[in-house]
């Protein structure tokens, strides 16, 4: 029988109610009285420099009330980046200034080169056409090794070779992976580009800046993951305004998948712009806007050596990775091919050896930076085609050898610095042979293949490691954040719950499923507990909701802070039952006397903690509202595996996606309705980036794919209906849920299935490709056919 | 306070502004818009009805249908002037007299096929377009009708299935299939 509240329960989501009736309140939903529009000019050139501006005539425009550019900037810090990498040599990554407006150069298309601030958009669109520009244009630096190339132009001129950073991981694993890979019995290697994606959450950025004279306050709305990481990033390190005096809101966004984690430019505009003009500044991002200023994701091209020996085990791994980093470092771009990919590179798989070698890249293009799963699609990429490609060579099932190199004992320590806590990798692949019916494949091939198509059969596992943590360890690595999450859970006078969780919901269903938590701790039903997030004047810290870390580090916390509710309930429910707080038990929101009929309910003891007439006040304080700060032991570890079924036309090289299967390991699982979709959607982003999505630019840095007309985005009629299964449960050893994160898990495991997919297809029609880049389109599997 | 050009020169509004009318929502509705004035606009500013998201400028992405006398439209695309007029119902206006989810809407909410909730009204009018034309769609036909709506989270699964569902057909059972 399914539990109809609390922990595993899927109660249907309390925030559909608003977003089904047209009344969600998303930042460009929100208006303020008198509130001016800023247009941006941005760069239509990859390079140049900025000789000179006249914005004369642009000035003078109706409606118009001031013009921003670099040079109202000098002075003003740049957009910072949150973690610094070391090279292999020890210097520390090359770190140019981010300004918020170009200044005296333009780097990529979309760069801000100036502000126009006006009465309405449309005048400040107009004024934006008024404006001459005198460039000197540049050679645009575009491929990553033509980039690294002496002699090449340099997108900033104290960078040699463009290079940001040389890094090694684990450099004492360097000699050993050589020498390995010398003495094996048979190596694998593949070269792969990890196509560069635009995340395309569908609500386009949105901020609204509003400075208030009579208080000197700053108010910054905007379509964030993370508001309190923006104000602490903008007000510490770009404004200089101190957390007191700004307020970041980040209401309803839609949708983040990773590039409304950073700080970008046009919030720090609005924020500083507002207090020159006195005014607020409103600015909408359009589609085609968004295309040349949301940071961007993946863009990896790598060469991966499996070694192994000559009973098919794996005993090394190496690879050398190009890692695109766009015009300037955003705000998590560094830590993206290191940090989060680096570490996952021993996959599932007891490989002794791994050594990971990634050359960061400046290029004349929009920076790159996290999008759903970041680093960690790009490394289980790499992993599950080479280790595909490895059985082929060897004329063995790639189940199999998965299956023989398996890590079975937990805890595991990587060569790769983590330490898996828990996990069951024979089990999830067993259920996805279940789920996805492979027994059954051979007849469905049959039945394609007498319909004239190729059909073949992709599996790979992954794993995956959500809530970076601790804290200590990630600064060691070069972090300059934290890594815990705060909660406060405010418990009023009548017995309802207001928790002020740092953690954002941009599509999650917080304000569902953690109430769940709330309602199994407590025994109250769920309808009495709020969820307060995406404001820093009502929470105090935060930092907020990416890499799957909501429930595991943001849960975590609201868990604490809960319990250290419950124990001063005890005390007081314990005076009032004349009790010792020991005895004291809470159940069905209930406190009673352990082995005896005395009871109180929990309502009666919020009362009291808020009317303290009977009441211990020499021992405890009135009221009832604790916070606690929640810094995880260890990163958690989902994983799975994952199967797809293509269908390839050999006439056109279209390819179908026919079936998918997920079977997932996360742990405990709160809702498994919010899982489910969770999942679904992180498969629909995976195969999108498997057949269809890509990012293109000319030679000349202009982007290609700039709208949806270009940008294949995944529509209902590319996909199918999904099998997924996260019924085996090895839950997290270390934090108080069990919990393990499922935001990013489809995008992580499903392009290898596609592509392996894809190879198992053309190879069934006797085809000999051995591999076919992402995006596989129809032209690139045609091509691939008929040589 | 306002350093604007406006009024200073010309009276813009006199010069650029007309009024239009429409029914929104069963309720009359005007205001003064410019030539260039879409109905996305005129509906999300000047009438204050947010429920219609702009999504993209390229008429791909869906957020903004809305129904313009009975047609499922995409309100981006159409000037304001062109629904001068005409009967426009929105995602505003789709909930039962007494306020609960009309059978659409509730099956979206009872499949989960939404998350971040801002492509979902234009999702909501387009299920409502083909249902009308096609009140029991097939798999296949709800997916080809779904083409100029985008959405990034669901990855479609439950949103199809929430179609279905509220056709009266067993969206459950065909997922399984």
């Amino acid at each position: 029988m399914p539990k109809d509240h609390g922990i595993g329960a899927a109660p249907k989501r309390r925030e559909d109610l608003r977003f089904l009736t047209g009344t969600g309140n998303y930042t460009d939903d929100i208006n303020l009285a008198g509130q001016a529009y800023v247009y941006f000019l941005r760069a239509d050139v990859a390079h140049a420099k900025i000789n000179g501006m006249n914005m004369d005539a642009a000035a003078a425009m109706p409606g118009v009330v001031r013009i921003f550019t670099g040079a109202d900037f000098e002075g003003v810090g740049g957009l910072p980046c949150g973690w610094q990498i070391h090279s292999k040599d020890g210097s520390p990554m090359h770190e140019p200034p981010h300004p918020v407006i170009a200044q005296g150069k333009i780097r990529y298309v979309g760069e801000i080169v100036a502000a126009i601030v006006a009465d309405s958009l449309e005048q400040a669109r107009d004024a934006a056409e008024a404006i001459e520009l005198d460039l000197e244009e540049l050679p645009a630096v575009v491929d990553m090794k033509a980039a690294l190339a002496d002699g090449s132009a340099l997108v900033h001129d104290e960078v040699p070779n463009n290079r940001v950073y040389d890094w090694g991981f684990v450099e004492e694993n360097a000699a050993a992976t050589d020498e390995a890979i010398k003495n094996a019995a048979h190596v694998t290697t593949l070269e792969l580009v990890n196509n560069r994606l635009v995340a395309n959450p569908m609500e386009p950025r949105v901020a609204i800046g509003d400075y208030t004279r009579h208080n000197d306050e700053s108010t910054l709305y905007t379509t964030s993951q993370n508001p309190h990481v923006i104000r602490l990033l903008m007000g510490a390190f770009v404004l200089g305004i101190p957390e007191h005096k700004l307020r970041v809101i980040a209401p309803d966004v839609g949708g983040g998948f990773g590039t409304k984690i950073f700080h970008y430019a046009e919030e720090a505009f609005v924020t500083f712009a507002s207090k020159q003009i006195n005014r607020a500044i409103k600015w909408t991002s359009s589609r085609s806007e968004a295309f040349i200023s949301d940071a961007q994701g993946r863009d990896h091209v790598t060469k991966i050596e499996l070694a192994l020996d000559a009973d098919n085990n794996f005993t090394a791994v190496r690879t050398h990775t190009l890692a695109n980093m766009g015009a300037y470092l955003s705000t998590f771009s560094t830590s993206v091919p290191t940090y989060l990919h680096g570490t996952l590179m021993a996959g599932n798989y007891k490989t002794p050896l791994v050594y990971i070698n990634v050359e960061a890249v400046f290029t004349n293009t929009v920076p790159v930076d996290a999008y759903r799963g970041a680093g960690r699609p790009e490394a289980t990429y790499q992993l599950e085609r080479v280790i595909d490609k490895a059985a082929r060579e060897l004329g063995v099932d790639p189940i199999e050898l998965r299956r023989q190199n398996f890590i079975t004992e937990f805890p595991y320590a990587t060569p790769v610095a983590l330490e898996y806590d828990t996990g069951d990798y024979d089990a999830t692949m067993t259920k996805l042979e279940e789920i996805a019916d492979l027994s059954g494949f051979a007849a469905r091939r049959a039945e394609s293949e007498k319909n004239g198509k190729l059909r073949g059969l992709g599996v790979n596992c992954y794993i995956e490691a959500c809530g970076i943590a601790p804290s200590n360890v990630a600064g060691a690595l070069g972090a300059r954040a934290g890594l815990y999450e705060s909660a406060t859970v405010r418990v009023n006078a009548t017995g309802g719950v207001v928790v002020m969780t740092g953690a954002h919901s941009h599509g999650q269903g917080h304000e569902t499923s953690f109430p769940q938590v709330i309602s199994e701790m407590i025994g109250i039903d769920e309808s009495q507990v709020e969820i307060v997030h995406g404001d820093t004047g009502r929470g105090a810290m935060g930092m907020g909701t990416y890499g799957s870390r909501s429930i595991a580090v943001g849960g975590a916390a609201m868990v604490r802070a809960t319990e250290k509710i419950i124990n001063k309930a005890k005390k007081i429910a314990a005076h009032l039952l004349e009790a010792s707080d020991s005895d004291i038990e809470l159940k069905d929101g209930t406190f009673s006397v352990a082995g005896t009929d005395k009871s109180i309910a929990w309502g009666d003891v919020c009362l009291t903690a808020y009317v303290p007439h009977n009441y211990p006040l020499e021992d405890l304080e009135p009221g009832l509202e604790e916070t606690a700060f929640y810094d995880p032991a260890n990163f958690t570890f989902p994983s799975g595996a994952y199967a797809c079924e293509v269908e390839v036309d050999p006439d056109t090289g279209e390819v179908s996606v026919q079936r998918f299967a997920a079977a997932d390991d996360f742990g405990n699982i709160i809702n498994p309705m919010i899982v489910d979709g969770q999942v679904h959607g992180g498969i629909a982003q995976g195969i999108g980036q498997a057949l269809r999505e890509n990012t293109v630019y000319d030679e000349n840095g202009q982007l290609l794919s700039a709208s949806y007309m270009d940008y294949a985005m995944p529509r209902a009629d590319d996909v199918p209906f999904y099998e997924v299964d996260h019924s085996c449960q090895t839950p997290c050893t270390h934090n108080p849920l069990g919990v393990k994160g499922c935001g990013e898990a489809g995008a992580i495991g499903s392009p290898p299935a596609v592509v392996n997919a894809v190879i198992d297809a053309l190879q069934s029609g006797g085809h000999d490709v051995t591999h076919i880049d992402m995006p596989v389109s129809p032209s690139r599997v045609w091509a691939a056919m008929n040589g | 306070m306002f350093n604007s050009a406006i009024g200073k020169d010309f009276d813009y509004r006199e010069e650029f502004m007309t009024q239009v009318s429409m029914t929104v929502n069963g309720q009359a509705a005007s205001g003064d818009v410019e030539g260039r004035t879409l109905l996305s606009t005129f509906l999300r500013e000047t009438l204050g009805l947010t429920g219609a998201h702009v999504g993209c400028d390229t008429s791909q992405c869906g957020a903004c249908v809305v129904h313009v006398d009975g047609k499922a439209v995409k309100s981006c695309t159409m000037l304001a002037q062109e629904a001068a007029g005409a009967t426009v119902d929105t995602i505003e206006g789709q909930a039962n007299a007494d306020g609960s989810l009309n059978v659409i809407q509730q099956a979206f909410q009872d499949h989960h096929g939404l998350q971040c909730g801002f492509c979902t009204p234009g999702m909501v009018m387009s299920a409502a377009a083909l249902l009308k034309e096609n009140p029991k769609p097939t798999e296949a036909e709800v997916r080809h009708y779904l083409e100029g709506n985008l959405c990034r989270c669901t990855g479609y699964h439950n949103i199809v299935k929430a179609i279905m569902a509220a056709s009266g057909q067993d969206a459950e059972a065909i997922a399984a299939e």
